[in-house]
């Protein structure tokens, strides 16, 4: 073997356990806030992952060892179960996982080679396709009366003898979802933000919801799993549209902080836009990226069909990957200042 | 000394393992009975022989003298009989044998009348071709030859002279050593640098993790005549390459391409600092030069060494144990593995790393990239590896030329901070000489097409100048007969233009003659050991690279 011949200690399988370990701030509060079926919805998705990766493994040929233990798969696998709404049923969560790994990532090569994000694929399937059953979101405690246990979280989200009463009683529309609704009907904001699942900048626990992830892509920034450049912009962006539409008209358009502290915009920001197989490479492109995926989000949420954008948004911008590096090529070592002429 | 650093971008920090070697005094290696000294230990044409099987020669005595002006010449590190001239294994990532001259030393060591040179009263060029003749050339790793470096070309004059003590590599200390030693020689050196380039601004470089050498140098500094500035730069690999250098010293990049003396400076090693001084205070070749033994060894230390000295001796002296996986010539980043402990040290000599499995584990296993861009954080040229990696990878040379793989330093940072483990350099050796090998049948072809149309353009005019000829014959004969009676005309124009004719075949066969050499049947055993050379390791490396990511192998 020629040189190198010292290596740095860092590998996949570590820069995804530490991945892992950002989100356990995200799912304490998870649990904390809004009660433990999230716990069920991850360990579902997790079998169903490594079950499938090893299954495609297998039917591709491949050693199963080194490419179970890159963690990869379980990443996709948490990152898909966060997006989910907690007392999602099972088949749903399997359905999701599944179409993840066997075609988001297997099916376009494995590890490495999927163009979109797999996590954000498997979302975007079970929305277009279940819609009704993507809002079984458990509410926040403080704010409903009946909680569930672990046992019974699991029993709903497998169809058991929970009833509908109960599941109606903790069930409960996402702030997001309560925003367009109320704007649906020609509310404006102020009025709509008088429901009870507002709370300080975005809504009750899921503001809290969201600090979590924001540290949790502290850690990764930190420990320089993650550079600044994509989170940085994408939150730009996300705050920079909402308050562009906010300043120009408060009573249609949800406030900048509203919009960041819904969940799904530091998840995004920080675990998921972040993905380095599927987002851009290069400095600039980075920053674009953000952007863009910010941009995107606030578009979907305010114009789409779609109560939240996260999803749609990465995927768009998966999309201009390509595009977005060739362009963007940084000046080389000795290089001249200007930038480098895209190849004919 | 409060001088603004820059910093360069990139670059990683490896343990250093420094203190195993630089801790003990250096220790002349003893004389070996045999000595390989290979003609080409520097970048450009290899040395002719000047001595022949059977001579007897002296320590320092020229045997192989400077071809060219991009060359240096080679000498007996020793007296005694030349046993063989021809190849022998020589440490080259090849592992192919080069031309070399075998000495069988007599034991006594014996000198050749040399002194010193009065470079001061010397024209610059005499100087530089008197170092040329002592073997002078770059002790920090190119062996690039030193006196052309020294000629400061159209520009007259070279404004600033970095001298570099970086020596970033891991394990490695000989320069480090050298300097806390020979401090006041170092500067010596530098003086006669200064004196051939014009150098106003004198700047030497050394890495903090080298107190005591920059205490030393520093004191030496002090006792110069002239400003030496010693500056202390962060330890950073590779911030002891040149590029480097430059930039964490003046803030200055060398434009992509060129050289650094278009920018007004210059590099030197401390090593070959050192050497100038002694060729020119006391006529001494380069025949010896520091190495540092170390690794896998009992006593890890720097050895004064000479030239041609087989490996295995260094090894044996400094305690040679079980265990060991290999042998590096160099550091771990860069370093080179040695096909054979019988390969002589070479002026490139500057670290023999002894591996064990404790020391240097087996690399893991590759997995895919993850583009997670680590290696262009880490990168000095500042490319995209993960970029040169795809493209390489699936054969797209001219796409990965566009990404500047040529401004690739080969420093190895990519690969090592690379989390899927790959060998990335590896994958832009590949490249590189895939392109080489493309450019040089493109030569070829492009050779072999001029050839032919000069055939055409030339059986063209042949057949045009056949039929003047014919015409003018045909006057003559005519013009012959009209005046039959008289003398003969005086030198007709058909004389003329036969001479004319005669004149441009012989430039034609001239013509020919140049090209034919080039024709691949009739090569020069050095163009040959060229193409062996490029052959072979287009071999090894697209082997190497060829195959899938062992962690792709199917099961």
């Amino acid at each position: 073997m020629p040189s190198p011949f010292i290596l740095d200690r860092t590998s996949v399988t570590q820069v995804m356990a530490w991945v892992l370990a950002a989100l356990l701030p995200g799912i304490a509060a998870y649990v904390w806030l809004f009660g433990p079926g999230i716990l069920v919805t991850l360990s579902i998705a997790t079998v169903t992952a490594l079950a499938a990766e090893a299954a495609m493994l297998k039917t591709r040929g491949y050693p199963a060892k080194p490419f179970l233990s890159d963690l990869s798969a379980i990443v996709t696998a948490w990152l898909l179960a966060l997006s989910l709404p907690s007392l999602a049923p099972w088949w749903l969560i399997v359905t999701g996982t599944l179409f993840a790994i066997v075609v988001a990532k297997h099916l376009y090569g494995g590890l490495g080679q999927n163009i979109f994000n797999p996590a954000m694929v498997g979302y975007a399937v079970l929305i277009v396709s279940f819609p009704v059953q993507m809002t079984h979101w458990a509410g926040p405690l403080e704010l409903t009366t009946t909680h569930l246990s672990l046992a019974q979280s699991a029993s709903a989200i497998f169809g058991g003898d929970v009833s509908k009463t109960t599941l109606d009683a903790v069930t409960m529309a996402t702030p997001l979802d309560a925003l367009r609704t109320g704007l649906l009907q020609q509310l404006t904001v102020d009025e709509v933000m008088t429901h009870p699942i507002f709370g300080h900048y975005g809504g009750i626990g899921f503001e809290w919801l969201a600090a979590a992830f924001l540290l949790g892509g502290f850690v990764l920034w930190a420990l320089r799993i993650i550079s600044w450049h994509v989170p940085l912009a994408f939150l730009a962006g996300v705050w920079l549209t909402a308050g562009f539409l906010h300043f120009y008209d408060a009573g249609r358009f949800g406030a900048p902080w509203f919009h960041l502290f819904a969940p799904s915009v530091m998840l995004g920001a920080f675990f998921i836009a972040t993905d380095p197989v599927s987002g851009a490479t290069t400095p600039r492109g980075k920053l674009i990226f953000g952007l863009g995926a910010g941009f995107l989000t606030i578009a979907i949420r305010t114009w789409g069909g779609f109560p939240d954008g996260v999803a749609f948004a990465i995927l768009l911008m998966n999309l201009c990957v390509p595009l977005i590096d060739q362009y963007t090529q940084p000046r080389i070592y000795g290089g001249e200042k200007k930038t480098r002429e895209p190849p004919a | 000394m409060s001088r603004e650093l820059f910093k360069f971008k990139g670059g990683v920090h490896p343990p250093e393992h420094k203190a195993e070697s630089n801790s003990r005094p250096i220790r002349a290696a003893s004389l070996p009975r045999k000595l390989v000294i290979p003609l080409r230990q520097h970048i450009g044409n290899p040395a002719k022989p000047v001595v022949s099987v059977g001579d007897r020669v002296l320590k320092g005595q020229m045997i192989g003298e400077a071809d060219g002006y991009i060359s240096t010449a080679v000498h007996a590190s020793s007296s005694g009989t030349v046993t063989a001239i021809g190849l022998a294994v020589v440490p080259h990532i090849s592992g192919l044998p080069d031309e070399c001259i075998t000495l069988e030393t007599d034991g006594r060591d014996e000198w050749i009348a040399h002194g010193p040179l009065e470079y001061q009263e010397m024209a610059p060029a005499d100087l530089r071709m008197r170092l040329r003749g002592l073997g002078l050339a770059g002790l920090g790793g190119a062996v690039f030859p030193s006196a052309v470096k020294l000629d400061p070309g159209a520009a007259q004059t070279c404004p600033t002279l970095i001298i570099n003590g970086g020596e970033c590599e891991p394990w490695i200390t000989c320069d480090d050593v050298l300097m806390r030693t020979h401090a006041d020689e170092i500067l010596q050196g530098v003086a006669i640098m200064r004196h051939l380039l014009g150098s106003t601004e004198i700047l030497v470089g050394i890495e903090d993790n080298k107190p005591e050498a920059i205490a030393a140098m520093r004191a030496a500094a002090d006792r110069m005549d002239f400003a030496v500035e010693v500056v202390t730069v962060p330890a950073r690999y590779p911030g002891g390459g040149a590029k480097q250098m430059i930039e964490t010293l003046t803030g200055k990049q060398v434009p992509s391409g060129k050289l650094s003396t278009d920018i007004g400076i210059q590099v030197f090693n401390v090593g070959t600092t050192y050497s100038l001084a002694r060729a020119v205070h006391h006529g001494e070749p380069l025949i010896s030069r520091l190495v540092t033994v170390t690794g896998h060894v009992l006593r890890p230390q720097n050895f004064e060494v000479l030239i041609g000295t087989p490996m295995h001796t260094l090894i044996t002296l400094a305690g040679d144990r079980d265990g060991t996986t290999g042998v590096l010539m160099g550091g771990p980043m860069m370093g080179v593995p040695m096909p054979d402990l019988d390969v002589p040290v070479v002026k490139a000599t500057n670290c023999i790393l002894v591996k064990s499995n404790e020391l240097f584990p087996p690399l893991p296993k590759a997995l895919p990239c993850i583009r997670c861009t680590r290696c262009a954080d880490a990168c000095p040229a500042e490319l995209q590896p993960q970029e040169l990696f795809r493209f390489a990878k699936a054969g797209d040379f001219g796409r990965a030329q566009e990404y500047h793989l040529f401004d690739c330093i080969e420093c190895g940072c990519c690969s090592y901070v690379c989390p899927s483990h790959i060998p990335l350099v590896d994958f832009y050796r590949y490249a590189k000489s895939e392109i080489w090998a493309r450019e040089k049948d493109k030569r070829a072809a492009d050779l072999a097409r001029e050839r032919h149309e000069f055939r055409q353009f030339r059986q063209e005019r042949e057949k045009k100048e056949k039929a003047e000829k014919l015409a003018a014959k045909a006057q003559a004969k005519r013009t012959e007969l009209a005046a039959a009676p008289g003398d003969a005309a005086a030198p007709s124009d058909a004389d003329a233009k036969k001479a004319l004719i005669a004149a441009a075949l012989a430039r034609a066969q001239a013509r020919k003659a140049e090209v034919a050499p080039k024709n691949t049947d009739n090569l020069s055993p050095d163009t040959r050991h060229e193409i062996e050379e490029i052959e072979a390791r287009r071999a090894k490396i697209r082997e190497l690279a060829r195959k899938p990511l062992e962690s792709e192998e199917k099961t």
